[in-house]
């Protein structure tokens, strides 16, 4: 590298640089972009069963010419308001609310749109008790099927499968500043070597930035970002990101709803990387 | 008539075609719950079941076709292997190394064992995790080896039957491991269209992605008693959420005090049951016709008035 350029060369920033860009406390946050690009907006609250989640928030708005059910994973803007959103990591009740609202959305043919933007599902006794891995396995399974058209955007963090949870769809959209990840990068460092001070190693190694999903083609777009990120120009990043979700919903909304179930399907049926041999002796490890 | 359904030899016979029929192991066992010596014949003949405090250890894939008729398993997709997509690689641990050890070990190619075979002549697709490969954590072959043998159930008309036993998901496969999740749930939804049934069973222990995906949805949820089973490990709610866990959390017995499973059921009831679930799924489901979407029944069906049948 030549030393002279090193002024006019954009800062290339590390996967852990972009993770602290994605957990950003001024970054936007579901609401704001909800306010931001859509009108008449109406939330709808509770999950008829238990509570609720103020980690998710969701209702009916309109979206340029269109009505459409907007979900999101909401974190607070202050610690008073993190406290009331659990830091935007949904308990059984929220993924509950969500899958009632998808499921209302079906029954009127209401596009969906999600935001994505968690650390992780809550992981605390009583979202054990109230089923924690039935409430994310039932809101993944009806995404897998649901008759109207979604279109996801990581905003922030997507943080493990309290973020698939709301993220199975037909084009998954991630802003350049975004993560997605099996787990946090500093869960993977304790699970895998129990020392969470190791997650920017783990930061690396999972590959969790948009760029690298675009990579490994699981998104379908990185929505560019200002700069110094999301928070430092909202206006700018309030418009591409409506221009870009925009565009996603108008090609989506225009196919017929058998194929758009079709491609939904082939779009996750073909994810993994394996090898398929003949023979597994053959291979002579055994 | 429930003599009928009742296996005549109480026991689990070794696949033959398994790695480890072929080593003489030990003749003891030290059962890890109470500590008691256990002659080792006894302990198979068991189910792998402690005589003495009926404490259920954990079985291999292989040992778990013993569960099927005598003979009538015929292994699928033995032939996928696990890649390193990711590259994953840190200063103390490759992933390729760790797969290659792994093989080496357990004789496994990866964490699932698939196949078909049959209970009481009853025939169904069979997932099976393996724990000792890698924590039978799910990544790409986990995942497609679940959704090929859903589709398998979908494609043949059979019920699908999983074993669960995973850590979940596989953090060196990074969020292609995440995805599987999405993958097997996306296949399940052929095996649904089909109208045939999943019926999971949990075994000990089955956590995280696994939990949260696939066998927490399907029809029939059996776990075996005191296997623990949850979505948060227990390591991580007490030491980063501060709290204190009563005995007995996470287990069979609390998921079925809280709705979130069927059943708990001993290894050695485990056939009848299954021979019970897979007689009454195969008297109520039809084929199905052509361009049948289970929707124009409901329609054509006559309005019911009560008092008149």
């Amino acid at each position: 590298m030549d030393q002279l350029d090193t002024p006019h060369v954009p800062v290339e920033l590390t996967p852990w640089d972009r993770v602290q860009l994605a957990r950003h406390p001024q970054r936007p946050h579901s609401l704001d972009y909800i306010f931001a690009l859509c009108e008449d907006f109406v939330e709808l609250h509770g999950d008829r069963r238990f509570g609720d989640d103020a980690a998710i928030v969701g209702g009916m708005a309109s979206f340029g010419n269109r009505t459409v059910m907007v979900i999101g994973h909401q974190k607070g803007n202050d610690t008073r308001e993190n406290m009331k959103r659990n830091f935007g990591m949904p308990h059984p009740e929220g993924y509950r609310k969500a899958q009632r609202l998808m499921r209302h959305a079906e029954k009127f043919g209401i596009p969906v749109l999600c935001f994505v933007d968690t650390p992780a599902a809550d992981p605390n006794k009583e979202s054990e008790e109230r089923g924690q891995g039935n409430a994310i396995a039932e809101s993944i399974q009806l995404m897998t099927v649901l008759k109207t058209p979604i279109v996801v955007t990581v905003i922030g963090e997507g943080g493990s499968g309290g973020a698939l949870a709301l993220s199975v769809g037909d084009r998954i959209l991630m802003q350049e500043n975004s993560i997605y990840s099996v787990a946090s990068p500093e869960a993977t460092a304790s699970i895998l070597w129990r020392d969470a001070a190791r997650a920017p190693d783990a930061a690396r190694a999972l590959k969790l930035t948009a760029q690298d999903l675009y990579a490994l083609e699981i998104i379908d777009e990185i929505i560019p970002e200002v700069p110094g990120g999301a928070h430092t120009d909202r206006l700018a990043t309030m418009a591409t990101v409506g221009k870009r979700i925009a565009a996603h919903l108008e090609d989506v909304c225009a196919l017929d709803l058998e194929i758009l179930m079709r491609q939904r399907y082939d779009k996750y049926r073909r994810i993994g990387h394996y090898e398929e041999q003949q023979s597994f002796a053959g291979r002579g490890f055994l | 008539m429930k003599e009928f359904f009742r296996r005549t030899k109480k026991s689990f016979p070794a696949d033959q075609s398994s790695e480890q029929a072929q080593i003489p192991d030990d003749l003891w066992v030290k059962c890890s719950s109470c500590r008691e010596l256990i002659y080792r014949k006894e302990l198979n003949d068991n189910l792998k079941v402690c005589p003495k405090c009926g404490h259920h250890m954990r079985m291999s894939a292989r040992e778990w076709i013993g569960l099927l008729d005598v003979g009538s398993f015929s292994e699928t997709d033995a032939h996928l292997l696990p890649t390193d997509p990711l590259g994953f690689v840190t200063p103390d641990e490759a992933y390729a190394d760790k797969l290659k050890k792994s093989q080496h070990r357990t004789g496994l190619a990866d964490a699932v064992l698939a196949g078909v075979g049959s209970i009481d002549g009853l025939w169904m697709a069979l997932a099976v995790g393996d724990f000792a490969f890698m924590g039978s954590s799910m990544g790409s072959v986990y995942g497609e080896k679940m959704s090929r043998a859903a589709e398998r159930g979908a494609e043949l008309g059979i019920p699908l039957l999983t074993i669960n036993t995973s850590g979940g998901a596989r953090q060196q496969e990074g969020v292609i491991a995440l995805m599987q999740m999405a993958k097997v749930t996306m296949a399940l939804s052929r095996l649904a269209e089909a109208r045939q049934p999943h019926i999971a069973i949990l075994v000990d222990p089955c956590y995280g992605g696994v939990t949260a995906s696939y066998p927490s949805v399907a029809d029939v949820i059996i776990a075996e008693p005191g296997a623990n089973i949850g979505f948060a490990g227990k390591r991580l709610i007490e030491q980063i959420m501060r709290q204190k866990l009563p005995a007995g959390f996470q287990t069979s017995e609390f998921m079925l005090n809280h709705g979130m499973i069927d059943m708990v059921t001993p290894r050695g009831e485990l056939r009848d049951v299954l021979a019970r679930l897979l007689q009454h799924y195969r008297r109520q489901s039809p084929p199905m016709e052509e361009g049948d979407d289970g929707m124009e029944a409901t329609d054509a069906t006559p309005i019911y008035v009560h008092g008149r049948v």
